[in-house]
């Protein structure tokens, strides 16, 4: 009942604060410049800002016209300039998707391997010291001139940047697994590969899956920079060509997305989360 | 001795420690028969659970073996069952899922329904049908603790290795346990090695009872055989006369004994740990201790 209530008043709240915000903004984007005399060739070209006072920054109205527009036709194709938004943002998850699933398919047996065994943990920590903290992007140029793809280059970086959180989540969690579990599988003669799966696995996996969740979100947030370098496709080349075409409408539009679809990859593993762990 | 099972022959333990090592216990010597209900009883940090992790070879002794069946251990096995001091189940497994899984690793060709049948059949011997699908989280102490049991029965070891199993309990629930692990013990002729801070608990169960001193250097001190019967009820055990003369000698053990012991026994053989029958042989003859002590003072 409280709960309810609770969950009703922050609601309330939200709503308020986004209200308050579009009102704001709104306002602020209001055409309220001075209208200045001039040529009508010119005022053509100097478009709405000069002529009708119209302020340069779009208002809630313009972004919300374009987004209907955006949501009516997400994947149309008009050449390399001119793609639906649904086909940059898929461009994008795909490229996601691709080194973030190859970061699982190395980091996560890795991590295996350092939290089982103390030598390989010494032996490559210093390895993992080093490389951590290199800016994912530092990478691109490396990447593009080995790989000569700019495609192929983007999914690298998102690979080597999910690649830590996973890694050292995994070896943490595998390290961290209670002795008594361990000694569990021990009286009962159950061999390493066996061990792995029925007892390390399931208890280190709410930490595996908090490192897949920290990854992700890097992963996302890195994969735009990447595409404002590498161009061509994708939602961070779609942000850099419109501004380049000064749309400003489209910008935010994307900015917008790129928060959904942060949110929902969060959420998934969160979800996945929710699966894994176990109440003591 | 005729049917010596297990023994532990000359078992020391020492970590290293600042400036050296520390001996937790050192020249340990012990034999117990087939079928036998063995309960060590010593105070806090003497070294039994230790003791017990070297017979279920999940620990390594410094110096000595242990022996089972005329083979050195080499590890932990599926004939030696363990219930922890915390019960130690998988908490993201079900009752079911923890009894099976010890049953799917000793006959690891049998199918799924055999696999539950036999666990379904220790989950009903100690008495938790109904809870199967419960997971660890959503039971009390007490029924973990016979998830616990039922885990280690399922597997039929040829020895039960049980380290203070009940003493999360509270007093009733504790007895009921007590009970079951007494009758299952009966029926099926467990070899039990058990260890408890509760003298009437290892009155009730054992057969034997070690007394072990205090650490650094921890030594069994005296193994005392049970004088009441077989047919012993929790009920009325109070009432055999010869209850309180068990009892008794071994708390006066813990109190008076176990710190000083070693002190005051010089030429102890720790290969030949004296067997005491309290109330059937003579009283052994208590060492003056007043006389030790100013001794022990001039030194
Ligand atoms: N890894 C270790 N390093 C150093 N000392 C240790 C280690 N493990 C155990 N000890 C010491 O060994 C001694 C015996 O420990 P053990 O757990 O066997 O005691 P215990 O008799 O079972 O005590 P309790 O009745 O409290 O369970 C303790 O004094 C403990 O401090
Ligand atoms: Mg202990």
């Amino acid at each position: 009942m409280t709960r309810r209530s609770l969950n009703l008043r922050a609601a309330l709240v939200s709503v308020l604060i986004f209200a308050a915000f579009i009102g704001a903004w709104h306002l602020a984007t209001r055409g309220i410049g001075a209208v200045q005399q001039m040529d009508p060739e010119y005022a053509k070209l100097m478009g709405a800002t000069a002529t009708q006072g119209k302020s340069a920054m779009p208002g809630p109205l313009d972004v919300g016209a374009k987004l209907w527009e955006h949501l009516r036709r997400p994947f149309y194709d008009n050449g390399p300039n001119d793609k639906g938004l649904g086909i940059q943002i898929a461009y994008s998850i795909a490229r996601v998707a691709i080194g973030y699933f190859l970061a699982i398919a190395v980091a996560i047996p890795i991590g295996f391997m350092i939290g089982m065994s103390p030598l390989m943990n010494k032996a490559l920590d210093p390895f993992i010291q080093v490389l951590k903290p290199i800016s994912p992007l530092a990478w691109m140029p490396l990447a593009l001139y080995t790989i000569k793809d700019s495609g192929l280059s983007a999914i690298f970086v998102i690979f080597i940047c999910s690649l830590w959180p996973m890694m050292i989540n995994t070896a943490f969690g595998v390290s961290a697994v209670r002795k008594e579990w361990l000694n569990v599988a021990r009286t009962l003669e159950v061999g390493t590969l066996r061990r792995a799966f029925t007892v390390i696995l399931p208890a280190a996996a709410p930490t595996i899956v908090t490192g897949m969740r920290i990854s992700i979100g890097i992963a996302w947030l890195v994969i735009v920079a990447a595409e404002m370098l590498v161009g061509g496709t994708g939602i961070g080349y779609f942000v850099w060509n419109e501004w380049n075409n000064l749309s400003i409408t489209n910008v935010i539009n994307a900015i917008l997305l790129i928060g959904l679809v942060g949110m929902v990859l969060d959420q998934i593993l969160a979800r996945a989360a929710r699966l894994v762990t176990f109440p003591e | 001795m005729a049917d010596k099972f297990i023994s532990l022959e000359g078992i020391a333990k020492r970590y290293p420690a600042p400036g050296g090592t520390t001996t937790i216990f050192e020249n340990l010597w012990l034999a117990m028969n087939r079928g036998e209900f063995t309960c060590v009883i010593g105070h806090s940090g003497c070294g039994k659970t230790t003791v017990l992790n070297i017979l279920a070879g999940l620990d390594q002794p410094s110096e000595g073996t242990v022996i089972v069946d005329n083979l050195a251990i080499e590890g932990p096995s599926l004939d030696r069952a363990v219930i922890f001091q915390g019960h130690s189940l998988l908490p993201w497994r079900t009752v079911m899922g923890n009894v099976a899984y010890a049953v799917s690793s000793k006959w690891r060709r049998w199918n799924a329904a055999q696999v539950r049948a036999q666990a379904q059949k220790f989950i009903d011997l100690v008495g938790l049908t109904g809870s199967e699908h419960k997971r660890p989280s959503e039971l009390s102490g007490g029924m973990k603790q016979r998830v616990g049991i039922a885990r280690a029965l399922s597997i039929q070891p040829k020895m039960m290795l049980m380290d203070e199993p009940f003493s999360a309990l509270d007093a009733l629930t504790r007895g009921t346990l007590q009970d079951e692990v007494r009758r299952i013990c009966q029926e099926t002729g467990q070899t039990t090695f058990m260890i408890t801070h509760d003298v009437d608990e290892a009155i009730y169960l054992a057969d034997r009872i070690v007394l072990m001193t205090n650490g650094p250097g921890a030594v069994m001190a005296e193994v005392v055989e049970n004088p009441l019967p077989k047919s012993r009820v929790r009920i009325d055990i109070h009432k055999h006369p010869l209850y309180y003369a068990v009892r008794n000698h071994i708390i006066d053990f813990l109190v008076m004994r176990s710190r000083t012991f070693v002190e005051q026994t010089p030429g102890f053989d720790p290969r030949k740990v004296p067997v005491v029958r309290p109330g059937v042989d003579a009283p052994p003859m208590p060492p003056d201790s007043t006389v030790v002590r100013l001794a022990s003072h001039a030194h």
